[in-house]
């Protein structure tokens, strides 16, 4: 039997760690990323003439980081490796890619997606004004950069990145003017029973916070965002009232915005593998086993691209999958080695249930936003357009509002405003989120050039 | 005894295109009537279609009801009350050879008798009106008065001001059997019983289960034409614009919205399955339709394909649809298999077929689309290139 042709898609954690264990196994497998660089989100490499040190720019992380780029570049060779290269679809049994001008189609025996995570979007009055970033890309300026979003910078929202981020600006020495955070006190210690899964991380994020008020940055917590003030030609501030409802305007250049992150689960889709409700994080996900087999034979899921577990989760999955992988081509794998992974799981799943739970998607806040509010940055689509696919046009579910209304028929394909276009109807049609359907996922996963040629399919 | 959950005139089988405006216009026509969609009205063929509102290039004895329905496609807003985009903006073919010169200019003179109004225009007409054509058009047939519009739009529209003037519209609500008893028919649906004098099979690709089993079984493909559309681009490309030619490899079709996508579509028409909800798209055959509307409009080589999708759409062997009345059944009524150009006639379609159902007869010529004219035997295609 020819080897087995196995696709890693994503070079980040959880795709480095799949396709280091299927090397050691004797196979060759292909590795797709779109980036230039292998890393992924966490640990983006900085472009090829930057020379911070690996302390500079992953702090606490150095270590993973350096130990996960060693990992990869001892493969680099021993693997089909294919940077600057898109997964675009998925079908039968071959995973259409895209690299410059040529396209092909390539057939695998096994494939595993590793496409990482992306912020989760809130839309908000006045966010997409020129300043207003995710909180995602306000790191990304700073890693792959060393640059920050603007000179008196805000970041609202919730979740640990938001903490995280506001950090490294200011270590870098452009502390914020203040972190909004839409989850109350209170509420964040609802997490912490599960999030003790991990104690090591659950002091590094208590650090966070305290490094912040250390450095005399204001933090505010339940708050509910209002606006993002300003003009065409830039931010002046950010309206948002308090827990008790007073309103308050804090000056700001920028605005970083995120509410924890959101799988990557395109591709999944594409490849028709069942999704499943999950309640903790409000999400439609890949159903998985616990090794990260999908419901489609052959089609493996891992890392933030099927649940948001974190960069070591992340690795893990990795490795298990790839365990997943080896098994059903008849290569068993030492079963102890299998359990110590799944155990390590078992604590990285509990500790996400505890960040899911203490910082939650504000789900009632978002299906409340004014109606003048643009929901759909791509097609221009307001809240109250959205709102009246339901109540005018009788759009009883999701897919129905999207045909009706365009909202996630854009460049983005819904990428950034499905999660809150599903609230927002959900809330319009008065049915629970999980009963108002799920946005089905078409190609392209991401825009693909008209003019590309044919590259032809390895068969 | 199953419950009866509802009695009318007319029970209509299917809510596409052609089956809510069936209902509408028998509405229109005061009939008493209940529509059946197994899932949402308008998500099959007649939500995902191009949109294409043309008439040119139809079989010639299909363009007095092409010429109806254009009629119709004019007062939808004022019929329905939506606004569902339609543009008539004109349709261009253009040609790659001038072999097939003749072939259009003969379509021209044939279809002035239908008053269907075409212009042929040579190597630098079309390149006066239409600068966005490509180096390799020798000519172009231009019918100014089609057009485009909405597809997701339109179905809900009819459907929406159908229940508006009276009539029950049940989604959700997938039909399991037909039977004749007695004076009456009875629908069966997982949610009870509806009874009529009247059926009218209105169920698109699936119509020809429907039809085999009430004894009349005719020749009918499943298949999926591939749809894409690009992100938005400055607003260029007016009319609908196709290909005439005999390859097949070659035929494509685009159009552009105001906000600035091109829709486009052609060449590879994938299998699609009955028991499919939703047809399947096939990556596979994208760089084959890039390649097709590259040449119609270069300028899109700068572009980017943002989304794809298909449909499930019933092709007959003669690519002609059925319409009419059972050959066997009295009260049984078809209209389905639309052959992918369905949309366009749709709502004349649902206009004659209330007009058949209220008063027994048309004024529009509808014989050549009888069930029974396969007779056993598969004629050949009788469609227009
Ligand atoms: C913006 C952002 C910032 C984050 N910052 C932190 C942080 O500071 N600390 C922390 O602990 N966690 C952070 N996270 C979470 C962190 O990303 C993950 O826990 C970890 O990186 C997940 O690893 P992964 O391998 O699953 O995915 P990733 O590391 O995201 O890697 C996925 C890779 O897949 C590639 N890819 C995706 N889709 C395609 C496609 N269609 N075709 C080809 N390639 C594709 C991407 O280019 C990427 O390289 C962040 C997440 C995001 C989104
Ligand atoms: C991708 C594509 C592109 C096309 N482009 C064009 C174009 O540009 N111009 C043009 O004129 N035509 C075009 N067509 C063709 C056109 O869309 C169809 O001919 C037309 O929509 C058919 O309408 P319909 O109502 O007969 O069928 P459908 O819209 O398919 O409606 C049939 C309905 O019956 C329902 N049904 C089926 N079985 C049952 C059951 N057991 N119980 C209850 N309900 C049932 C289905 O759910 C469906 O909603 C295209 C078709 C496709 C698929």
């Amino acid at each position: 039997m020819a080897d087995p042709r196995v696709i890693v898609v994503g070079a980040g954690p959880a795709g480095i760690r799949a396709a280091a264990a299927l090397v050691e196994a004797g196979l060759v497998p292909t590795v797709i990323d779109e980036a230039s660089r292998s890393g992924g989100q966490i640990y983006r490499r900085q472009p090829e003439n930057f020379t911070r040190s690996y302390e500079q720019l992953y702090g606490t992380e150095a270590r993973k980081a350096r130990a996960l780029h060693t990992c990869f570049d001892a493969l680099r060779h021993r693997i089909d490796y294919r940077p600057e290269t898109l997964a675009w679809a998925v079908k039968d049994g071959r995973l259409h890619v895209q690299s410059g001008m040529t396209a092909e189609a390539l057939p695998y025996d096994a494939l595993v997606l590793a496409p990482g995570a992306t912020d989760r979007m809130m839309p908000i009055p006045g966010w997409t004004r020129p300043g207003c970033y995710s909180l995602g890309a306000s790191q990304i300026a700073l890693k792959a950069q060393a640059c920050a979003i603007g000179e008196k910078v805000v970041f609202m929202g919730t979740g640990p990145l938001l903490y995280l981020v506001a950090c490294q600006y200011m270590k870098a020495g452009n502390a914020p003017v203040a972190v909004l955070d839409t989850t109350p006190f209170h509420r964040q210690l609802r997490g912490l029973a599960l999030m003790a899964a991990r104690p090591g991380q659950l002091v590094k994020g208590a650090r966070l916070i305290a490094a912040l008020r250390a450095g005399g940055v204001r933090v505010v917590r339940g708050i509910t965002p209002r606006e993002v003030t300003g003009g065409e030609a830039g931010v002046t501030g950010v309206r948002y009232a308090d827990a008790a409802g007073r309103t308050f305007h804090v000056e700001c250049t920028a605005v970083g915005i995120g509410f924890h992150l959101r799988a990557e689960s395109q591709l999944a889709d594409l490849a028709g593998c069942v999704f499943a409700f999950d309640p903790a994080v409000r999400q439609w996900l890949p159903a998985i086993d616990a090794m990260g087999r999908s419901s489609v034979a052959n089609v493996y899921l891992a890392g933030d691209g099927v649940r948001v577990l974190g960069a070591d989760g992340a690795e893990t999955s990795g490795k298990l999958a790839a365990q997943a992988v080896l098994a059903d081509l008849g290569r068993p794998q030492p079963e102890d080695r299998t359990r110590r992974l799944l155990r390590d799981m078992e604590r990285h799943v509990r500790f996400a249930r505890g960040v899911a739970r203490a910082f939650p998607w504000p789900h009632d806040k978002v299906a409340a936003i004014p109606d003048e509010t643009l929901v759909c940055r791509c097609e221009a689509i307001t809240a109250g357009e959205l709102r009246a696919a339901v109540t005018a046009l009788e759009a009883p579910e999701v897919n129905r509002a999207k045909a009706f209304s365009r909202v996630g028929m854009g460049r983005c394909q819904g990428r950034f405003c499905g999660l809150a276009s599903q609230e927002i109807v959900a809330a319009a049609c008065r049915l629970p989120v999980e009963k108002a359907g799920r946005l089905r996922g078409q190609a392209p996963v991401k825009p693909l050039p008209i003019a590309v040629t044919d590259g032809g399919s390895h068969a | 005894m199953r419950n009866v959950s509802g009695q009318a005139d007319v029970v209509i089988v299917g809510g596409g295109i052609v089956g809510t405006s069936a209902a509408f216009f028998l509405r229109q026509r005061g009939v008493g009537v209940i529509l059946l969609e197994r899932f949402l009205v308008g998500q099959q063929a007649s939500g995902t279609n191009f949109g294409n509102v043309r008439r040119q290039g139809r079989y010639l004895r299909q363009l007095p009801l092409a010429n109806r329905s254009r009629a119709i496609w004019g007062r939808i807003p004022e019929l329905t009350g939506a606004d569902v985009e339609f543009m008539p903006v004109g349709h261009v073919r253009f040609l790659w050879a001038d072999e097939q010169l003749a072939v259009v200019e003969k379509y021209q003179r044939d279809a002035a008798e239908y008053g269907l109004e075409l212009h042929i225009l040579g190597r630098n007409a079309i390149r006066e009106r239409f600068p966005f054509i490509g180096p390799e058009a020798v000519a172009g047939s231009w019918s100014p008065h089609d057009g485009h519009a909405n597809p997701r739009l339109v179905a809900p529209a009819f459907a929406r001001a159908a229940r508006r003037d009276g009539a029950t519209i049940v989604e959700n609500c997938e039909v399991l059997s037909i039977d004749r008893t007695g004076e009456d028919f009875t629908v069966a649906t997982a949610s009870g019983d509806y009874r009529a004098p009247i059926v009218l099979i209105a169920g698109g690709a699936w119509g020809g289960g429907f039809a085999a089993a009430m004894g009349e079984p005719v020749p009918l493909d499943v298949a999926g034409p591939q749809m894409g559309v690009t992100e938005p681009l400055p607003y260029f490309v007016h009319p609908v614009v196709g290909v005439s030619t005999k390859v097949p490899g070659e035929v494509a079709y685009l159009r552009q919205i105001p906000r600035g996508n091109i829709i486009f579509g052609g060449i590879a028409r994938r299998n699609a399955a009955l028991d499919e909800q939703r047809a399947k798209y096939d990556p596979a055959g994208v760089q084959a339709q890039f390649r097709q509307i590259l040449r119609l409009v270069p300028a899109l080589k700068h572009a980017r394909l943002i989304r794809t999708w298909s449909g499930v759409e019933g092709y007959m062997a003669d690519d002609l649809p059925v319409m009419g009345r059972s050959a066997k059944i009295p009260g049984l009524f078809y209209a389905f298999g639309f052959c992918g150009h369905g949309f366009q006639i749709g709502p004349g379609v649902g206009d004659v077929m209330a007009e058949l159902i209220a008063t027994g007869a048309t004024t529009t010529p509808m014989e050549d689309f009888r069930i029974d004219r396969f007779g056993g035997s598969v004629p050949v295609r009788a469609h227009a290139p």
